[in-house]
């Protein structure tokens, strides 16, 4: 397998849009060519050996192909779009629509990755070491087709709207998952380890839905099955077996409804519900003061603030806090 | 002006009989002429196909649903957008391209005239709007009849005069251009939660029936004498059985003679006919009716209808048939807009995937080319999708290739999941026919521009008429492959508009000088109508009479055609 090593040289002002960082791309071209191969900022369009060092070259088919991405690559998105073979490392972070319509081979990114990746995906493995951002293995917008199959695993968390549309393959997520977990599904499976924060399987027909950790709240379309005792990982596990959506139309097999299910480990379920107990969350003397430092002298909007509260120390807050806030240091 | 003469080309041309006959075509002044001086641009057309400008008589491409749809499918966008060239601007988007898209790809297909099918008059500002922004193309609209509560009301007492008036109002009011008539009175039914399925099912509250309907607005377009017949979508779109429905709604002209002074000879104009053509009870005995509806065409020579071919492409459909789109997102369980416009209309929204894996989306596909192909009289029977219901317009040169190719149509039919069952259900593998470039011709340019009314202007190369001409690279008599029709047709080597040069080498070097057409039907003063209507604003509309005329900054270039009906 020949091995293409990018190398970010520069930083963008803008996002940088490299739907042409894939092996599909990169196959049976030198590293010369791959430098000539166009990256979008803007309206503008450049070329990849603008931002990136390019080493080694592309093997003769896709699938012979390994590219490894170093650097500080957080503004970069679209890497891997729409591959169908071979390989992709990326050492540090991504932004969105990584991995987005990917039809085959593997990526792994080592950092985390921002909204929208893996969207549409139809096969393929994507492996995310760090978190990921919102809209992970959904649809793109309007559409009814998100994830048809492939697999994606994420060791972190995951943000909110996770498998939107899902109909088939696998979403494995090692930590927490945000609201509207596989919204509208008609298929597939999704793994959250850790806990599930609500509306989980809102209008979902088909699929199933594993929680190990608790479901904050269960939607009130859901029937409650009893305990049953389901393999996962290879090992047999008690489960609290929902099904549901009620409010949706279902399919029917062998004259049996089809409905979808959400598997709530009983383990998880017994202990004290984690419910509520987040959103009381504030920030520290010490946090506040690190904020009014960093935007000491400017005029933040309120998402600014929220953003930078959430990327810094992981607290969710809502707008309205956000707004207070800010009321509050101004006073 | 600039003069140009084209030489060479194989012309074929159903106006003045021309049939691949080499022959001159010269452009002075925007208009087909004798001669040119010698100081015009010489093309050389030889071994190319040369026509008059293909003129549309029914796509759904302007106004609140086709924007709805834009708006509602955002994946229908994806991937698809070209950024802004020399002389064109961003477009993109495949079912309901962007109003820039329609008009480019109009214009590289050779089509320089397009009608809108279907105005809500209350949102006719819209679909100017939308005409006004879409480049090269002339374009026209037809106001929806058949659901409206004054029609309704008027019909039922039986006062002609006042119907006559009321559509002259309103033709002028919204720039109109015909009457057209959606699923009469099931539209207004479903206000009710109904539709009317047969052409005697009564409105509820108007106690009207869609036969009456029907008959009504037919004597009203003749005494009027418009430029086009009536345009009729009948009830019971898209039903397995509904073929009696669209026999029962035709048997309404039977008879009539047309009167007008635009050389029409019709006067009842069927659309997207395919939709129509079914038997069966269910969708397991769903199968093609397309023989018995072609047999009554070809026998009654007073109608006109098109083809609405399905082509096998994920669409989104779009029609005033409100019921209709409720009961396709029963089917599909896909996303769904629908919209009940007051006193005029209803309409409706819904994705479709024509999956040639599906049974009955390959018999649609089948009916669709056997109306095509078992219709006798090209000059009667025209090529259309309904874009966007069956199929987008970009799709119309591969419907060329299916009629003018046999073997082309036999691929298809073998290469179904189903192909037995297709087969069994429709008689297109038993049609060998092969339709000819004068055929396509006929259906695509003169066709059309006869039953509009706009044959003097449209759709032919005599001297006198718009300038509109496009040149494809093929010679009817050396295609080898079936592609070679569809590669030609999608990008035409060539096309005028008016005299202007809009299309190169299949790109668009101009954005032309397009007209919006519209019908002034000069009609006696009518007092009674003239207090309906603000009656009507006082007690019912949502907004005011002021606010409802397209005046005239809405149609910078009008093109009116005037007609006489004191």
């Amino acid at each position: 397998m020949n091995i293409v090593k990018l190398t970010l040289t520069k930083v963008s002002d803008l996002y940088l849009e490299a739907e042409n960082i894939s092996p599909d791309h990169f196959a049976g071209k030198t590293a010369q060519q791959i430098g000539e191969l166009h990256v979008h900022l803007g309206n503008q369009t450049e070329k990849i050996s603008d931002y990136f060092s390019v080493e080694g070259k592309g093997g003769a088919t896709a699938a012979d192909t390994k590219i490894i991405v170093s650097g500080a690559t957080d503004k970069v998105k679209y890497i891997g779009m729409k591959m169908t073979a071979g390989e992709i490392e990326v050492l540090g972070n991504t932004d969105m629509y990584t991995a987005g319509w990917m039809a085959g081979g593997k990526i792994h990114v080592k950092g985390n990755v921002d909204s929208f990746c893996a969207i549409g995906m139809t096969g393929g493995e994507f492996i995310v070491d760090g978190n990921a951002k919102n809209y992970l293995g959904a649809s793109y917008r309007g559409d009814w087709r998100g994830m048809m199959g492939g697999k994606i695993t994420v060791k972190g968390n995951a943000g909110s709207d996770t498998a939107t549309f899902m109909n088939g393959g696998t979403i494995d997520i090692g930590g927490n998952v945000d609201v509207h977990l596989a919204t509208h599904a008609e298929g597939g499976k999704v793994i959250v380890r850790g806990n599930a924060k609500g509306r989980v399987g809102g209008q979902m027909v088909k699929g199933d839905i594993f929680v190990l950790g608790q479901v904050e709240r269960m939607m009130p379309t859901y029937i409650y099955k009893g305990d049953e005792e389901v393999e996962l990982d290879g090992k047999k596990q008690m489960f609290q077996v929902w099904i549901g959506d009620m409010g949706e139309r279902h399919g029917k097999r062998k004259g049996e409804i089809i409905y979808g299910k959400i598997y709530v480990s009983s383990e998880g379920a017994a202990e004290a519900p984690v419910a509520r107990t987040e959103r009381k969350k504030k920030l520290t003397d010490k946090q506040l003061d690190q904020v009014k430092t960093i935007f000491k002298d400017q005029e933040p909007t309120v998402q600014q603030i929220r953003t930078y509260i959430y990327d810094t120390f992981d607290i969710d807050m809502k707008p309205m806090q956000i707004s207070r806030l800010i009321d509050g240091i101004k006073r | 002006m600039s003069e140009y003469i084209i030489k060479n080309g194989k012309v074929y041309d159903p106006k003045t009989g021309l049939k691949g006959d080499v022959s001159d075509v010269c452009i002075k002044d925007g208009k087909i002429a004798d001669k040119v001086s010698s100081k015009a641009k010489v093309i050389d057309a030889k071994g190319k196909t040369v026509m008059a400008g293909a003129v549309e008589i029914h796509a759904h491409v302007a106004g609140p649903k086709v924007n709805e749809g834009r708006n509602y499918r955002p994946e229908d966008k994806l991937f698809t957008y070209k950024p802004t060239g020399k002389h064109t601007r961003m477009a993109g988007g495949f079912s309901i391209p962007t109003t820039f898209k329609t008009g480019y790809e109009y214009a590289r297909m050779g089509y320089t005239t397009v009608m809108e099918a279907a105005m809500p008059p209350l949102y006719a500002r819209h679909v100017h709007e939308e005409i006004k922004d879409t480049p090269i193309i002339d374009e026209g609209a037809f106001p929806v009849f058949g659901n409206n509560w004054f029609v309704f009301e008027y019909l039922k007492n039986n006062e002609m005069d006042n119907v006559c008036a009321y559509i002259s109002w309103l033709l002028k009011t919204t720039k109109g251009y015909a009457i057209k008539i959606v699923n009469p009175g099931g539209s207004e039914a479903w206000g009710w939660g109904e539709n009317c399925t047969t052409v005697n099912d009564p409105v509820p509250y108007f106690d009207i029936t869609p036969a009456e309907i029907v008959k009504g607005l037919l004597t009203a377009n003749e005494q009027l004498g418009l430029p086009h017949s009536i345009h009729i979508h009948s009830n019971n779109l898209g039903n397995p059985g509904n073929i009696e429905t669209t026999l029962a709604t035709l048997k309404i002209a039977e008879g009539v003679r047309p009167n007008n002074k635009f050389g029409r000879e019709q006067v009842l104009h069927h659309t997207h006919v395919q939709f129509h053509s079914y038997k069966g009870d269910s969708w397991g005995t769903f199968e093609s009716g397309a023989k018995e509806i072609a047999d009554y065409f070809n026998k009654n020579k007073n109608m006109t209808m098109d083809l609405g071919c399905v082509t096998l492409d994920e669409t989104t459909t779009m029609t005033a048939d409100g019921p209709f789109e409720h009961h396709l997102t029963s089917l599909n369980h896909l996303k769904w807009a629908n919209v009940d416009v007051e006193l005029e209309t209803s309409s409706g929204i819904v994705p479709y995937v024509y999956d040639p894996n599906i049974k009955v989306c390959a018999i649609q596909w089948a009916i669709g080319l056997e109306l095509g192909l078992l219709a006798k009289d090209p000059m009667r029977t025209f090529i259309t999708t309904d874009h966007p219901n069956a199929g987008p317009f970009t799709r119309y040169p591969r419907i060329m290739k299916w009629l003018m190719s046999d073997k082309s149509r036999q691929d298809m039919l073998k290469g179904f999941k189903h192909s037995d069952k297709v087969i069994a259900a429709t008689n297109l593998a038993s049609l060998d026919r092969e339709l000819t470039m004068f055929e396509i011709a006929q259906m695509t340019r003169a066709g059309p521009a006869k039953s509009l009314g706009l044959y003097d202007i449209f759709g032919g190369l005599a001297k006198g008429m718009d300038a509109d001409v496009a040149i494809f690279d093929i010679d009817e008599d050396k295609i080898k492959d079936p592609e070679q029709i569809e590669k030609a047709f999608t990008a035409a080597d060539c096309v005028f508009k008016s005299g202007t040069m809009v299309v190169e080498n299949g790109e668009i070097i101009s954005s032309g000088n397009k007209r919006t057409l519209w019908v002034d039907a000069k009609v006696p003063e009518n007092k009674q109508v003239e207090r309906d209507v603000q009656m009507k604003f006082l007690k019912f509309y949502s907004m005011t009479l002021n606010n409802y005329e397209v005046s005239n900054h809405y149609v910078p270039n009008p093109y009116v055609i005037e007609v006489d009906s004191n």
